[in-house]
């Protein structure tokens, strides 16, 4: 280990300690550093490992398995696509394939310059408005092919004023 | 424990309360098939869904792994739907699986190949996309390839219980999961100490060892001089390759096999175990003597030599600076036996029979090299020694028993023996100190105090001469794990502990035949529980028949120290015999 820094260190046991009293602390540990870090890399579970006693093989299982927690830093944006059964019907794969090509990424990845990463979700309970598609919370309803170029133009065009100004 | 009405194939039967279907199907008399569930539910996942049974009061079928019987409950298994369910359950299975039956070592031994069977598996009922295959073979020791997983996780169990070191888990979910340690990586590449139980619970060939058959091969090819030296828990575990009862001891044979294999010589490593006591009891009493470090952790297993590094640095001081038996003998072999052969070291090669996946990574150690030259050339399982002699076309039944080579060396005492069980080292240890300490030999030689079979701690205080020696002996890394805690804490009120990797001790290595019930009709269905002390009282009892029982009163040892290393813990033996360890860090960048 030893690349994580003293802060990182201190913050990750303080979360950890959080929860000690927990029978399985496991899942709210997690939670809590995806939320604060933005991702969960080896090393961070090899330190919760330590505190906690739960192999980093089985951490390593949790973090792959549920979508919600990453291994690699997310983009600045993140955009979500419901692929639930009411927005897969409504042409959610369409719309998700539309991300990808213009990203030039697969779900799950991080464009290079960091700016967004695309995550394929399950039902977000957004059924009414399919297909959803939410970036950084903010709800995008009855989604469509078109109008993928259109919000990832917006977004880039206010990173751009952002950069300038 | 209260006992609950059930029935079976409409027969009633009278059972424990709190069993699951399969295990009072079991005492019933019928062998429902699981590839999942395994050792007492040491494993139990209730995911291979190969054992579906019906059962009143349930909805559908269940897994009889996991479901619990109850009063008046009545289970079919020979059902049309059951039969035709868990066929489809195998068919499954296999519709993601290689498939490549004939070049896999495992087969004959194969779990999932077995209940194919059984089952009337029926030829690609579902074919489909293949789950990606994760290949890692860049461990000395072991080998993985996920294409022939089925995810029934007994690995993962074994790993996390027996060693409490988890470092196979599930990676990723639905079709895409895998049994894999953390991120993919080889065992190279993360703290795995290389024992190899995963392998010996694997009912596939998903986890295996590194073969180094083609070494031997090789060897023999360019005209070495090819020298093999047997451990002592091989010969009592070999048998069972060979349809003999668990707890058979084979010597003889064994020796003989490995003459018609075209081995120059054919050694006993219990020669250099009594080597290792010579110059352990050495270093032992020279630190009790000295205030020197204390506890000693014995050195002889690679598998805790590699958690020591990887997880307890700090305490590396405590470990004996004694190489494992083999490696001693190898620089034996290949300096002494050498010399006096008029053989140049390096036309020499080394074979070692292990009971020991892990000693296949510590002949490759930097610091088990004498001059650049390895003391150990090559290390093959029990298992592959088995295939070698299946492959030559050896009937192993039909031999005769024949003598080890103890030309110069190779003579052993029955202290030796007992290295290849828990305690054993701890005893062969203690009869030499006894001696050293007062001069005499103990009475009664043995020090049962410290005997066992199994996993856990054992411990016993002695007063030799008015010296008191507290001992503690674990195997397995959890139980180690106990006592190197204590120490780490200043707790610890022990001289000297003796650390084995495998529950039990070398008998129930990585590298010994697999013991399944199902592969072994002829046992007792407990065998899963008895297979360690059988093939421990094997060892003991070849103890009580040698002539000799104290390591220093082997003559070829004190020969050997007479003409060629002087003393014990000399300038030349530390040359020879010793090694050092170093911290490492437990995963490495991918």
């Amino acid at each position: 280990m030893g690349k994580l820094n003293a802060a990182a260190v201190t913050k990750i046991e303080e979360i950890c300690d959080r929860y000690k009293d927990e029978k399985t602390p496991l899942m709210m540990i997690l939670s809590d550093i995806q939320n604060e870090y933005g991702y969960i890399p080896l090393e961070v579970q090899e330190l919760v490992s330590e505190k906690t006693g739960i192999s980093v093989a089985e951490i390593y299982g949790v973090v792959t398995f549920y979508s919600f927690f990453s291994l690699t830093p997310k983009g600045k944006y993140v955009i979500g696509c419901c692929l639930g059964t009411a927005c897969y019907v409504k042409g959610a794969q369409q719309v998700i394939d539309r991300f990808s090509e213009l990203l030039h990424i697969k779900p799950g990845e991080t464009t290079e310059d960091g700016l967004f990463t695309l995550d394929a979700l399950r039902c977000i309970g957004a059924c009414g408005i399919a297909p959803a598609v939410s970036i950084n919370g903010k709800v995008y309803p009855k989604m469509t092919v078109p109008q993928v170029n259109e919000v990832i133009a917006s977004y880039r065009s206010n990173e751009e004023k952002e950069v300038t100004a | 424990m209260a006992k609950i009405n059930i029935k079976i194939e409409g027969i009633s039967y009278q059972v424990e309360e709190g069993l699951t279907i399969l295990e009072a199907a079991k005492q019933c008399g019928y062998e429902i098939p699981s590839l999942c569930t395994f050792n007492h539910g040491e494993c139990n996942a209730g995911s291979c869904r190969v054992c579906l049974v019906e059962a009143t009061g349930a909805r559908g079928l269940v897994a009889s792994c996991v479901y619990p019987i109850s009063e008046g409950m009545e289970v079919t298994i020979s059902s049309p739907k059951a039969v035709e369910a868990r066929r489809n359950s195998v068919e499954l299975l296999l519709s993601d699986h290689n498939q490549n039956c004939q070049q896999c070592d495992k087969n004959g031994k194969c779990e999932l190949l077995r209940v194919a069977s059984i089952t009337g598996s029926r030829e690609l009922m579902f074919s489909g996309e293949h789950s990606e295959a994760h290949i890692d073979t860049l461990a000395p020791g072991l080998v993985r390839d996920t294409s022939k997983c089925i995810l029934c996780g007994r690995c993962v169990s074994r790993c996390e219980n027996a060693q409490g070191i988890g470092i196979l888990g599930f990676e990723n979910r639905g079709f895409n999961t895998f049994v894999s340690p953390a991120g993919d990586r080889s065992f190279a590449d993360s703290p795995c100490i290389q024992c190899g139980q995963c392998v010996n619970v694997c009912p596939t060939g998903a986890l295996m060892e590194h073969s180094e058959i083609d070494k031997v091969d090789e060897a023999m090819k360019a005209g070495k001089h090819v020298i093999v030296q047997a451990a002592p828990a091989v010969r009592v575990a070999l048998g069972e390759e060979f349809d003999y009862p668990i707890g058979t001891p084979v010597t003889g044979k064994m020796i003989a096999a490995l003459r018609r294999l075209g081995f120059e010589r054919v050694y006993d490593v219990n020669f250099g175990a009594d080597l290792t006591i010579m110059e352990e009891g050495t270093e032992l009493l020279g630190r009790i003597q000295n205030n020197g470090v204390l506890p000693m952790i014995t050195s002889c297993s690679p598998g805790w030599i590699n958690y020591a590094e990887y997880n307890y640095g700090d305490l590396l001081p405590h470990v004996s600076s004694c190489k494992s038996p083999h490696q001693m003998q190898g620089a034996i072999i290949k300096s002494y036996w050498a010399e006096q052969n008029g053989i140049k070291p390096e036309d020499v090669f080394v074979v070692s029979v292990m009971p020991c996946i892990a000693k296949k990574f510590e002949k490759e150690r930097e610091q088990e090299k004498v001059n650049g030259i390895p003391d150990v050339d090559a290390v093959i399982t029990t298992r592959e020694l088995a295939r070698m002699i299946k492959r030559a076309g050896i009937m192993f039944k039909h031999l005769p028993d024949e003598e080890w080579d103890e030309d110069i060396m190779g003579d052993y005492s029955g202290a030796g023996v007992i290295f290849g069980v828990t305690g054993g080292v701890m005893e062969a240890a203690l009869r030499t100190v006894y001696y050293k300490l007062t001069g005499k030999e103990k009475d009664n030689i043995t020090f049962t105090e410290v005997r066992g079979h199994d996993a856990g701690i054992r411990e016993a205080s002695l007063d030799i001469n008015g010296q008191t020696i507290n001992v503690a002996i674990a195997s397995g890394m959890r139980s180690a794990k106990i006592l190197l805690d204590d120490i780490r804490a200043g707790k610890s009120k022990y001289h000297f502990i003796e650390i084995m990797g495998c529950p039990g001790g070398c008998i129930n290595g990585g590298g010994q035949p697999y013991v399944r019930s199902c592969f072994l009709p002829n046992e007792d269905p407990d065998i899963m529980d008895t297979y360690k002390e059988k093939r421990a009282q094997a060892l003991y009892k070849e103890d009580e028949g040698r002539p000799i029982r104290q390591s220093h009163n082997n003559p070829q040892i004190i020969e050997l120290y007479e003409k060629f290393l002087d003393e014990p813990n000399s300038h030349k033996a530390h040359e020879l015999l010793h090694t050092s360890y170093a911290a490492r860090e437990g995963f490495n960048e991918v």
